[in-house]
């Protein structure tokens, strides 16, 4: 039996374990034992982000570490996954990097799954993150799973490949433009007429509904994890605690 | 944006915050892009081995870069051969105070210009301004920018953040002090605006003794330069005048005729998205009976050994100033090429004007940082420079060797630490769960990245469980 690890990241840990929750409930429906290893924290990708890479590779050293030994490592984060997946490889000097997979890699490619039993009855955008879009090329996974979520009405996101204006500390560093990337992605997503706007990565939505909630706009963020999640018995809602 | 000179620009983030709240700007700029853009992937997609032929840029390009300095000399011979004359200018100063030579020996008070990066870098119109010599943009965008006493903001378009309203106020105002004035009841229709610039263009044509160019390729087998327009203005530069001076980055070059097959799909295609551009002008030396008598090269330098060297950043290099990167890039969009502060705005000027001109400045050290790491510019690249990876590794620089990023390190070296203790870890984010806030208080970063953050955006509270607790309740 091949081994299961979660790698549920340091944003989603403290700010979003809604997202991580969510991940495992998905994961364990469809018979995976995930394991969460303790002892994770964070892939270091601010830091090198950032410009500080010696502060990042002891935290690429740190989880090849902790995840050693699994076969397969399950993170809920295009960003992180990609960074680990990329950037971990060359900060470590090695030439095999983790194997890691973004959820919907896992479902799609590991466990050949589209139909994860969800139910989640709502007009739903899909933003395409750009690491998970341009770094890992999810490709139409994402629209693949939604796809098979009962009830789910997937509408067409205007524009869908622009940047949130995110970017980690580029959303404090340059927040005039990423306030005026976020107010055009919001815009988008209101235009598209989606109850909820969603993605595989939290950081940006958390950028994105920090500036839908300040201007009032009429469209909630949630991780595609959630959505997955969701089912008749256990709508999104209550799994959020 | 007076003056005509980068010198003393804002750094990125002040700049752009001026400019997103500029919103005529702002909407010249998006439909501008968005029209471009969407041809180009229109073109692009048209060639079914777009893939292999990006490829084939890039590897054409690292080889002639990794033997520069071969096909540099043979370049030279070339050119001299066929009757050039060959100047190597280590820096904008040499290469200004040789062309300003070169055309005071003959004897002449102007010149016309074909639209140049190279020496839009160098501030050659300034400099020869200082020696007593007029320059005359004939690019109809950059001669829109020299009358409106006006900078750059794309590299293809530079006048693309003035909508034609702008340019006919700037061509009824200020067209009598080059030349030939504009018509007193100028309209602004795109026909009746091209017709002024075609007259006052005109004048400037058959009364130059003297032109400036820049090249877009330079072919070493042969001593060929090649410049790519749209207008045919460049080509009356390049044909009539009697002496022809060219500045050429040193990295335009490349090998062989058979290179050059590959370039001329990728450029126009990547640039104005046409399959073929309109004028294509080549020239070898000077012909017996026809164009120039007298050619110059002016080799340019300017930085560019320097960006070889770094084995990251050289990929800059690699560059064909196509401006797809612009034409998708989201901060650009935003922020308009003038918050660049170089001859070279968008992703590319962000990765290589600190490069060329180093990151001394409080302006070149925040180019670096003036992306989100989007990646579409690497996307559209037809030479595959990894502009991300570039701009994280400048990132890395600025931190090491410019002051004011001590506090910033103290909280990176401070995070590490935490997610590298457990018991640091568990305190810190106990800590984070009680306050129930991401961000807190005593934060001590130069730029106040709560402040920031909340300016524009609510801070999620946090939950009152991290995802680590519910694990450890629900997995015993």
């Amino acid at each position: 039996m091949p081994t299961t690890a979660l790698f549920v990241t340091c944003v989603n840990d403290v700010a979003f374990p809604s997202t991580g929750i969510a991940t495992v409930r998905v994961l364990e429906r469809l018979g995976v034992a995930v394991d969460f290893p303790e002892a994770q924290t964070c892939c270091g990708q601010m830091q090198y982000n950032t410009g500080y890479p010696a502060e990042a590779k002891p935290l690429a050293e740190k989880f090849a570490r902790d995840f050693r030994g699994y076969d397969a490592i399950v993170v809920p984060s295009g960003s992180c996954g990609a960074f680990v997946r990329d950037i971990h490889p060359r900060l470590l000097g090695s030439s095999a990097p983790p194997p890691v997979y973004e959820l919907t890699e896992y479902l799609l490619d590991i466990l050949e799954t589209a139909d994860v039993g969800a139910y989640f009855p709502h007009r739903v955008a899909y933003h395409p993150t750009c690491h998970s879009a341009r770094l890992l090329k999810l490709g139409d996974r994402p629209a693949r799973l939604l796809s098979r979520v009962e009830g789910l009405e997937l509408v067409e996101l205007p524009g869908a490949e622009e940047c949130c204006g995110f970017g980690g500390t580029f959303s404090v560093k340059n927040p005039d433009v990423s306030a005026a990337m976020g107010a055009d992605k919001v815009a988008h997503a209101v235009e598209s007429g989606a109850e909820y706007l969603v993605a595989a990565d939290n950081s940006c939505l958390m950028h994105i509904g920090g500036t839908a909630r300040r201007s009032a706009a009429p469209v909630r963020t949630l991780h595609l994890a959630e959505v997955l999640a969701s089912t008749k018995d256990a709508p999104y809602e209550a799994v959020a605690q | 944006m007076s003056g005509g000179t980068y010198l003393g620009m804002p750094s990125f983030p002040a700049a752009a915050r001026l400019a997103t709240q500029d919103k005529q700007l702002r909407a010249n700029l998006t439909r501008a892009t968005h029209t471009i853009r969407d041809k180009r992937a229109k073109a692009v997609s048209e060639l079914e081995d777009w893939s292999g032929l990006r490829e084939a840029g890039k590897q054409i390009k690292d080889h002639t870069l990794r033997h520069l300095d071969q096909y540099l000399v043979q370049l030279e011979t070339k050119v001299t051969e066929a009757g050039g004359t060959v100047h190597w200018a280590r820096d904008a100063a040499e290469a200004n105070r040789i062309v300003a030579a070169l055309v005071k020996a003959t004897g002449e008070t102007e010149v016309v210009k074909v639209k140049s990066m190279a020496t839009q870098e160098i501030g050659l119109n300034e400099a020869l301004a200082a020696e007593g010599i007029s320059a005359y943009e004939t690019d109809l965008a950059e001669l829109i920018v020299q009358l409106g006493d006006d900078l750059p903001s794309h590299i293809l378009v530079p006048a693309i953040h003035r909508n034609r309203t702008e340019i006919r106020d700037i061509f009824r105002a200020n067209m009598a002090r080059y030349g030939r004035p504009a018509p007193a009841e100028l309209s602004d229709t795109p026909a009746d605006l091209a017709e002024a610039a075609r007259l006052h263009l005109r004048e400037k044509f058959l009364r130059a003794k003297v032109a400036v160019s820049g090249a877009n390729f330079m072919i070493a087998e042969s001593g060929t330069l090649v410049v790519l327009e749209s207008e045919g203005n460049g080509r009356m530069c390049l044909t009539l005048p009697e002496t022809l001076i060219s500045v050429v980055g040193i990295e335009k070059i490349i090998p062989s005729w058979r290179d050059l097959e590959v370039f001329m799909q990728l450029l126009p295609r990547s640039s104005t998205a046409e399959r073929m551009n309109p004028y294509t002008t080549m020239w070898t030396g000077t012909t017996e009976g026809d164009g120039p008598r007298e050619f110059h090269l002016v080799l340019l330098d300017n930085g560019r050994t320097d960006t070889l060297a770094d084995t990251v950043g050289r990929q800059a290099l690699r560059c064909i100033r196509c401006s797809a990167c612009l034409n998708v890039c989201p901060v650009y969009e935003r922020a308009g090429g003038h918050a660049y502060g170089s001859a070279y705005p968008g992703p590319i000027g962000a990765i290589l004007t600190p490069q060329l001109r180093g990151t001394g400045t409080a302006l070149d050290a925040s180019l670096p940082y003036a992306s989100s790491l989007c990646g579409a510019c690497y996307e559209v690249c037809p030479v595959a420079i990894d502009i991300p990876e570039v701009l994280v590794h400048l990132r890395a620089r600025v931190t090491e060797t410019e002051p004011g990023h001590r506090a910033e390190r103290a909280a990176m070296k401070a995070a590490t630490y935490a997610m590298t203790h457990p018991a640091a870890y568990r305190a810190a984010e106990a800590a984070a769960v009680r306050s129930r806030k991401l961000i807190p208080k005593a934060q001590k970063l130069p730029i106040g990245p709560a402040k920031a953050w909340t300016e524009s955006r609510d801070l999620p509270e946090l939950p009152r469980q991290t995802f680590r607790q519910w694990w450890k309740e629900t997995h015993p």
